[in-house]
């Protein structure tokens, strides 16, 4: 079995897992930045194709204390105040660093171009071009990290186990996929970058390594997650017709531009019909949008694919032309002509709020173990800002990074190789398992159903009791699985792994969303509609003797955060 | 992944092995979806056919990630921006790089390695 030793150990290289190893790196540490794909081409932030908020003010006059205001707003009070404090005022600092790095930001005149998004006050979002943000963001780290000497890298590994004793992280192992066998690294510190969860809903924005690996890790290692119940859905998802080569959540700009009609199934306007103003713009709030959606589709008025339609026949050729040229062209090389037939979409899992509970320095309550990005919890309460995803990957990957290299220097290596038995005799076992019958990728699809029926964008106390028995059959099933022959990049290895987070993390969303009887932002009871005051607090999970476990804390107000 | 109607199938003929030499191909009977990508399709093949198949991917769908390259029906080509075909597709391994497993070529820079 292969063994490295890291001062730092990055898990995840995103635009968090990214930073961090360069943030780590500046402090003199030495890094092993790790990822199941290959190194910044998994995750989220190379999909990211909107924009990035930070109040650098090129635009108009602005102040990070606007952008923390707002961002508090739509977090709609159960926002751990400190991190999003964090994320607004060192937000344009990130921004401006990855300008110097060469991230090319849209300019006009001279400056950055910064444009406006729903519930941001001032024009602070900064964009590359459409489509093309995240992957410029993702390039650009990619190009840093790869100069940096103390930073090693590896693609195709999969941590699927921290190591603790004595209350401190000692290290990891993983699945090397390439070889399909494990790996054992002895690290000081470690930063968990791994993302968010939205792999566990059918209807999803996802990409494939977003299980809530980062969550079940944490969990196992004996940290906290907050506030798990709130996922973000993304009302207006591509659905229909089958749409290749763009993010599913590409019609927001559209809408927002170009105004698009929101139709039933029988091609009639819905959404005045919840309370909600359309005015052939579409400016409904998320949630109530997702809501009407739903409820329209339920009613047996959906479209065809079990959406509603999303109608721009009224805009003519060239201003579709005007504000969307390249991607009309691509449309049509989908055979989708707006001109001429309305789209179908629906609501989809996109975003994660909850997370790893951290304090300022992004430390767990797990000696050594930190968290960074959309693993992080609390920083968006309990709806996120359009445009606040990537500044919190770069904001607390530096700080992950920053306070994670401080903590190896106090840090003596301690390893052992009965840090890894468990983790050893599980994968044994797990490579005597029968070759034929249901496997991990097939089951992964049955949480997903589950999921998006009993936990999506509206829930019930009926539907989620449900859901929890369903899941532990669902874990019960684990040792049964089939898993293929072959050692050389044997998907099945890494998906039972995959479902093993999907498990965990799909449980804490349940248990979460149970506990929490009312309706607070992106979190819908339909049993409890109303937002109930006794709720603003914050909802922790963890692990106790292997039973998730759920207590509830005051928020954190404001307060600086450390530097 | 499917349409609830989909009642027409296609072929899928993919290229299996561990080296260039001793590689063969397999077909796969997919069931077709207006607009299906070939990701698509090597996709539903693993979660309900035959999960021992190699593949690399990660966006699935933005084609943002661009992890997931291969040769289709000699050209090379995302295979999440691809289009079946409707009578056979036939998907290769990239021609210019070493074979690690089926469709999974070693893509990854010389330093991003452990060997």
């Amino acid at each position: 079995m292969t063994h490295l030793s890291t001062d730092v150990l990055v898990v995840g290289a995103g635009g968090a897992g990214m930073y961090a190893a360069i943030a780590a790196a500046r402090e003199g540490s030495s890094v092993l930045l790790l990822d199941k794909n290959l190194i910044g081409r998994g995750g989220a932030t190379i999909m990211a194709q909107m924009t990035v908020a930070a109040a650098i003010g090129h635009e108009e006059p602005d102040d990070w204390v606007l952008h923390l205001e707002d961002t508090l707003e739509a977090g709609r009070g159960i926002c751990n105040e400190p991190l999003s404090a964090m994320v607004c005022q060192r937000g344009p600092e990130r921004i401006l660093e990855m300008d110097r790095w060469g991230t090319r930001w849209a300019r006009e005149d001279g400056h950055i171009k910064q444009v406006g998004a729903p519930g941001h006050r001032r024009k602070r979002c900064c964009y590359v071009d459409f489509l093309s943000t995240g992957p410029a963001v993702a390039g650009t780290l990619r190009r840093q990290v790869s100069g940096m000497a103390h930073v090693r890298r590896l693609s195709n590994i999969a941590v699927i186990e921290i190591c603790v004793a004595a209350g401190h992280v000692r290290g990891a192992v993983a699945l090397d996929l390439s070889t399909g066998s494990l790996l054992t690294i002895a690290a000081r510190t470690v930063i968990l970058a791994a993302g968010g969860l939205t792999k566990i809903f059918r209807r999803n924005s996802a990409s494939a390594n977003m299980g809530g690996e980062a969550y079940w890790l944490a969990l196992e290692a004996g940290a906290e997650l907050v506030d798990m119940e709130f996922v973000q859905f993304f009302p207006i998802a591509h659905l229909a017709p089958r749409l290749v080569g763009m993010d599913p959540i590409m019609w927001d700009p559209f809408r927002y531009k170009l105004g698009g009609k929101l139709l039933n199934g029988n091609f009639q306007e819905f959404i005045h019909r919840y309370g909600g103003q359309d005015e052939g713009r579409y400016t409904a709030a998320r949630d109530l949008a997702s809501y009407a959606i739903l409820k329209e589709v339920e009613a047996g008025r959906g479209s065809p694919h079990g959406g509603v339609y999303l109608d721009f026949r009224h805009v003519p050729d060239d201003s579709l032309r005007e504000a969307f040229g390249p991607v009309i062209d691509r449309l049509l090389k989908n055979g989708i002509d707006l001109t001429r037939v309305p789209i179908e979409v629906a609501p989809t899992a996109h975003y994660h709020m909850g997370g790893i509970a951290v304090n300022d320095r992004m430390e767990t309550r797990v000696a050594g173990l930190f968290a960074a990005g959309e693993a992080v919890g609390g920083a968006n309460g309990a709806n996120r800002l359009s445009g606040n995803a990537i500044t919190e990957a770069l904001v607390f990957g530096e700080r992950a990074g920053f306070f994670a290299a401080k903590a190896a220097m106090d840090t003596d290596v301690d390893w052992s190789p009965a840090y890894v038995q468990r983790a050893r005799a599980e994968f044994s076992e797990l490579r005597q398992h029968k070759e034929k019958g249901l496997g991990p990728a097939a089951l992964q699809n049955s949480i997903q159903d589950l999921m998006w029926e009993n936990a999506g964008p509206f829930r019930s106390g009926k539907n989620l009791e449900r859901a929890l028995p369903a899941l532990h059959g669902f874990h019960d099933q684990l040792q049964d699985l089939a898993i293929a022959h072959g050692d050389i990049f044997n998907l099945d290895l890494q998906d039972w792994y995959e479902l093993k987070a999907m498990l965990r993390s799909s449980e804490a969303v349940v248990m979460g969303a149970l506990n929490r009887a009312e309706s607070r932002g992106a979190h819908q009871r339909l049993d409890f509609p109303q937002t109930i005051a006794e709720f603003e607090r914050n909802q922790l999970l963890s692990l106790e003797d292997g039973t998730m476990t759920s207590r509830w804390t005051s928020v954190v107000r404001s307060g600086m955060p450390s530097t | 992944m499917s349409a609830p109607d989909s009642t027409r199938l296609m072929h899928l003929r993919v290229w299996r092995g561990s080296t260039r030499v001793e590689g063969f191909y397999q077909t796969y009977e997919v069931p077709f979806e207006e607009g299906m990508s070939v990701l698509d399709a090597l996709r539903w093949i693993r979660a309900r056919r035959d999960s021992s198949l190699a593949i690399r991917y990660s966006c699935i769908n933005a084609n943002a990630c661009r992890t997931c390259m291969a040769l289709v029906d000699g050209v090379v080509e995302y295979t999440c921006t691809a289009r079946l075909n409707e009578s056979c597709t036939t998907v290769e391994p990239l021609p210019t790089r070493p074979v690690i497993r089926d469709l999974v070529t070693d893509t990854a820079p010389a330093d991003e390695k452990q060997r």
